[in-house]
């Protein structure tokens, strides 16, 4: 699903992000993204979803050489992915039902199919009650959860998440990676940054350590 | 090939559904915010207002003029000494001059007469010992001339030993449309600045409708809307300003005919002309209209297509 061979990413600020990084997830795969912070966790997921383009090497998801994707095509890329950030970005003065119904609305899908497709979503994670409501009268948790809807509503291939558990307590970090592997159990392949190294070694789940831009450890046991 | 045309019907049905929820939700943002909208369409038609009223009242009275009688002549007043059988002599002679149309006479008793009538000096006139108007000719061309024909034809019949004098009647149309040309061209420059400050201010209020709604162009970005998907709101919201201030500009020159068109008529009813303001006319407000509407459109176009461009998610 991704490959990455030999990705460098320079920001002319900062300096080296990456630093040659080669990586494979396969199709249908569940990893998660780890190291101390400024490793490169965040700069790896924005250029797979094209937020940031790399400088060096060559990235391929989905069969698509990323380099090849122009301006005009990238909205039609990005609606592949779905994607989840620490602070969930949901456009508070929407109601639950609109944010989660964005990437439909945005790829011109007809309204009964919307609404149907949004309230399976937020039933899935558990917020069917609450589509009437603005965000900001929800819980942390209840955000992401939301936040999480908005990224599968649209049936991406890919799921990207940037800590998606960095606000929440333990019971409920565990939730969402719960929700996480629901999804990635119906085919949709997961990649998700964390620190949290007790939650995710909890998991049966591949962990790729990165550290100054480098990748560490693939946490791939294959004889190669 | 049924397929095709099903799912082309389907592309067709969601890019109109996709247009109108653009014009719905832009609308009704313009709608919610009454008084903001109400100020800057306001701004906007008064500036277009403006030269609307200049140039369509210009448009009428350049109508008004082509409306007189533009029929060239040169008027001959006649030497005194004259008679008015050496004038029906002349007259007949000038009538087989190559390139004269025709030839009036009017001689000095009937002019006389005209004038009493219409001067109402009857009673100083009759204290003249005698009449002091001279026989006049009017020489019409064979075919309309240019002005320096119609100058050499004057400079032509001037030189007869029995002319006094000879003038060019349309002289003075032919000054005033010289001042309605500076007029008009002065309109159009004053057009094309208002027009330019409308787009301005369109582009500038679309600018902070564009930065108040950051967070939702980011988020549509990331999760695959087109640029043309969020274009197309601020573009109708421009459109919907122009659209607004046009109707708002049609208001006011209909208070502005209302209050000038009494003292408009005395003037031109003292210049015997039935001239009168003409602003309320279908084919002008249309015309207001659908240059609010454009000018709206464009001035956001440009806004728009510039600052997306610079919101990208990060």
């Amino acid at each position: 699903m991704i490959q990455l061979h030999q990705v460098s990413k320079v920001y002319p600020e900062r300096g080296e992000a990456l630093r040659q990084v080669s990586l494979q997830i396969d199709r249908g795969e569940m990893a998660f993204l780890t190291g101390p912070s400024g490793a490169g966790k965040s700069t790896l997921l924005k250029i797979i979803a094209l937020i940031e383009r790399h400088t060096r090497g060559q990235v391929v998801v989905d069969g698509k050489n990323l380099e090849r994707i122009g301006r005009r095509a990238l909205p039609y890329y990005r609606r592949h992915i779905g994607f989840i950030f620490q602070d969930h970005r949901l456009l508070t003065e929407r109601t639950v039902f609109d944010n989660v119904a964005l990437p439909l609305v945005v790829a011109g899908v007809g309204r009964g199919e919307i609404e149907r497709r949004v309230r399976a979503a937020l039933d899935k994670v558990g917020l069917l009650a609450m589509e009437r409501r603005h965000p900001r009268a929800l819980s942390s948790g209840e955000q992401q959860r939301v936040g999480i809807a908005r990224a599968v509503v649209h049936r991406p291939a890919l799921l990207l998440a940037d800590e998606p558990t960095g606000n929440l307590d333990p019971e409920l970090s565990l939730e969402i990676m719960r929700l996480f592997e629901q999804f990635n159990r119906v085919g949709v392949t997961v990649l998700i940054a964390s620190h949290d190294l007790m939650l995710i070694r909890s998991m049966p789940h591949r962990i790729i350590r990165l550290r100054d831009g480098r990748v560490e450890d693939s946490g791939r046991r294959e004889a190669s | 090939m049924n397929r095709s045309r099903r799912d082309r019907r389907a592309r067709w049905t969601a890019w109109v559904t996709a247009h109108l929820q653009a014009a719905v939700s832009s609308l009704g943002q313009l709608v919610r915010a009454p008084l903001s909208t109400l100020i800057t369409s306001a701004v906007i038609g008064i500036t277009l207002c403006l030269p609307a009223a200049l140039y369509f009242a210009l448009e009428d009275l350049s109508r008004a003029l082509s409306g007189l009688d533009r029929e060239q002549s040169v008027s001959l007043y006649l030497r005194r000494e004259v008679t008015l059988e050496q004038a029906r002599a002349l007259a007949g002679h000038l009538q087989t001059q190559p390139g004269v149309g025709s030839v009036s006479l009017i001689d000095a008793d009937t002019a006389l007469e005209q004038f009493r009538r219409q001067s109402g000096y009857d009673q100083a006139l009759a204290l003249l010992e005698e009449n002091p108007l001279p026989h006049v000719l009017v020489v019409t061309p064979l075919q309309r001339l240019d002005p320096s024909g119609i100058e050499a034809l004057q400079k032509r019949l001037a030189g007869l030993p029995e002319v006094e004098l000879a003038q060019y009647d349309l002289l003075w149309i032919q000054r005033l449309d010289a001042i309605l040309a500076v007029a008009r061209r002065a309109t159009t420059l004053v057009s094309a600045l208002l027009a330019i400050a409308v787009l301005v201010i369109v582009g500038n209020t679309i600018r902070v409708a564009i930065d108040q709604r950051r967070d939702e162009i980011v988020i549509g970005k990331l999760f695959g809307a087109t640029d043309a998907f969020m274009r197309r709101p601020f573009l109708y919201a421009g459109a919907g300003y122009g659209l607004f201030a046009g109707v708002i500009a049609c208001i006011l020159l209909g208070l502005g005919e209302l209050l000038l068109q009494g003292p408009v008529t005395r003037v031109s009813g003292l210049y015997q002309s039935g001239f009168r303001l003409g602003w309320i006319d279908p084919g002008n407000l249309l015309s207001l209209l659908l240059s609010g509407l454009l000018l709206g459109l464009i001035g956001a176009w440009f806004t728009v297509v510039r600052r997306l461009r610079e919101i990208e998610p990060q």
